[in-house]
């Protein structure tokens, strides 16, 4: 194992659990993070030594999935005409899922999901936040608090009520 | 009585352990007088517990073929103790450059934070000697690490946090000597907290977290003294601790 590699490895598991957050699938993750490593590695030399290898690999694993979010979304665009392709935006849980942080985590906007997981299961500071996701402090901040809202709502099963219809 | 007030955003901040201490102290006073925030802080705290209890099982899980090259990653955390003080002690920097990407001030707090969890990892796990002088001697204790280190030392108690003194030693810092004060509670967890006089009696600074192989370290400076707490324990759980200290510290 070369010295990289073994410098990479070390944040392998930590990778993971971030990616299984995002993603919510255990699959995708792994996919994920290997996709992550692959670019990681092949690009090696534009870490620069000494700053924190944790962050940067955040960074690229960031980028990673975002590039393959909008190209899935494309193709599911293409795929579909447009009122499907709405519908998929919009996933309505059952009430059962609602107090579950898996499927509470799922229903937030991904740059939300984002903002949070970095934050709370992974423990960067705001700085370093914003760095890995290329936006402002501010934007930072206002993830985060929308995002611990509206997840305290879904877990409180409190539906943000008036949007949910309740099938009997 | 609040000379606050008390806006969302420190809110977050409070909950992700990233105000200054003295603010933390405000927020909380605000936090009893204002039930409806103080029930969504509890909230937005349990979810970090609920993510961690969710998503944690993926750090032990092995690791499947295709991500190959990690062959011995899964081992870690059953050597921890055995090769990560070693690989801590080698100064294996990866990680560690906790707030930043670095900048010379923070790579100098950063590096004596990390001697404190280096330190923290070497002794806490001791069953036999976990501390040179024991708090059955809390008096001599104090009054000899204060005379090494050339300044009163005050050891905070923690015993509403349920954790005790076990004792403490003298340790060599880059800087001279430092002082490790370890805690214990009913189930054997350990923190460990590191006091050594800063080089510059330079005021104080925020709270700052790190972290590394498990171990949660705070750190922060007060005037003429520097604080590390470390633990391998929830950072909520182990801010709630860093904040009774500097309270303790700061009457």
């Amino acid at each position: 194992m070369s010295d990289h590699e073994s410098l990479v490895t070390q944040h392998i598991p930590r990778l993971r659990r971030y990616a299984r957050a995002l993603t919510g699938d255990r699959n995708a993750a792994d996919d994920l993070v290997q996709d992550t490593l692959e670019r990681a590695l092949s690009r090696f030399h534009l870490w620069r030594a000494g700053s924190d290898l944790r962050a940067w690999l955040f960074t690229i694993m960031h980028n990673v999935y975002v590039n393959q979010t909008r190209s899935r979304m494309r193709h599911l665009v293409e795929a579909l005409d447009e009122p499907s392709a709405d519908a998929l935006q919009a996933r309505e849980p059952d009430w059962a899922e609602l107090r579950d942080i898996d499927a509470a985590l799922a229903r937030l906007p991904a740059e939300q999901r984002a903002v949070l997981l970095l934050v709370g299961l992974e423990q960067f500071t705001y700085e370093e936040a914003a760095r890995m996701l290329d936006i402002p402090l501010g934007t930072v901040m206002s993830r985060l608090s929308r995002g611990r809202e509206r997840l305290r709502q879904f877990l409180a099963g409190d539906s943000g009520a008036a949007t949910l219809k309740v099938v009997k | 009585m609040s000379r606050l007030p008390v806006a969302d955003a420190e809110l977050h901040a409070y909950v992700d352990g990233a105000l200054t201490p003295a603010r933390t102290v405000e927020v909380e006073a605000y936090l009893a007088e204002h039930p409806e925030d103080a029930g969504r802080v509890a909230a937005y705290r349990d979810q970090i517990v609920q993510l961690h209890r969710e998503y944690d099982p993926a750090l032990n899980e092995p690791l499947p073929r295709r991500l190959g090259i990690s062959r011995n990653a899964g081992m870690r955390p059953y050597l921890r103790y055995a090769a990560g003080a070693i690989l801590f002690a080698l100064g294996m920097a990866v990680g560690w450059q906790l707030n930043s990407y670095s900048s010379e001030r923070q790579a100098e707090s950063s590096s004596w934070a990390r001697r404190a969890a280096i330190a923290h990892v070497v002794y806490s796990p001791e069953v036999r000697h976990p501390v040179e002088v024991g708090a059955d001697q809390e008096a001599h204790l104090v009054a000899w690490l204060s005379k090494r280190l050339g300044t009163q030392l005050k050891v905070p108690h923690l015993g509403e946090l349920g954790y005790t003194l076990v004792g403490g030693r003298l340790l060599p810092g880059d800087r001279g000597p430092v002082a490790q004060f370890m805690y214990q509670d009913g189930k054997g967890q350990r923190l460990t907290l590191y006091v050594r006089v800063n080089p510059d009696a330079s005021g104080e600074t925020a709270f700052r977290f790190a972290q590394e192989r498990g171990v949660g370290v705070f750190y922060w400076l007060d005037h003429k003294l520097g604080y590390a707490l470390s633990g391998e324990v929830e950072k909520p759980d182990l801010l709630r601790v860093a904040t009774a200290v500097y309270r303790q510290l700061n009457p």
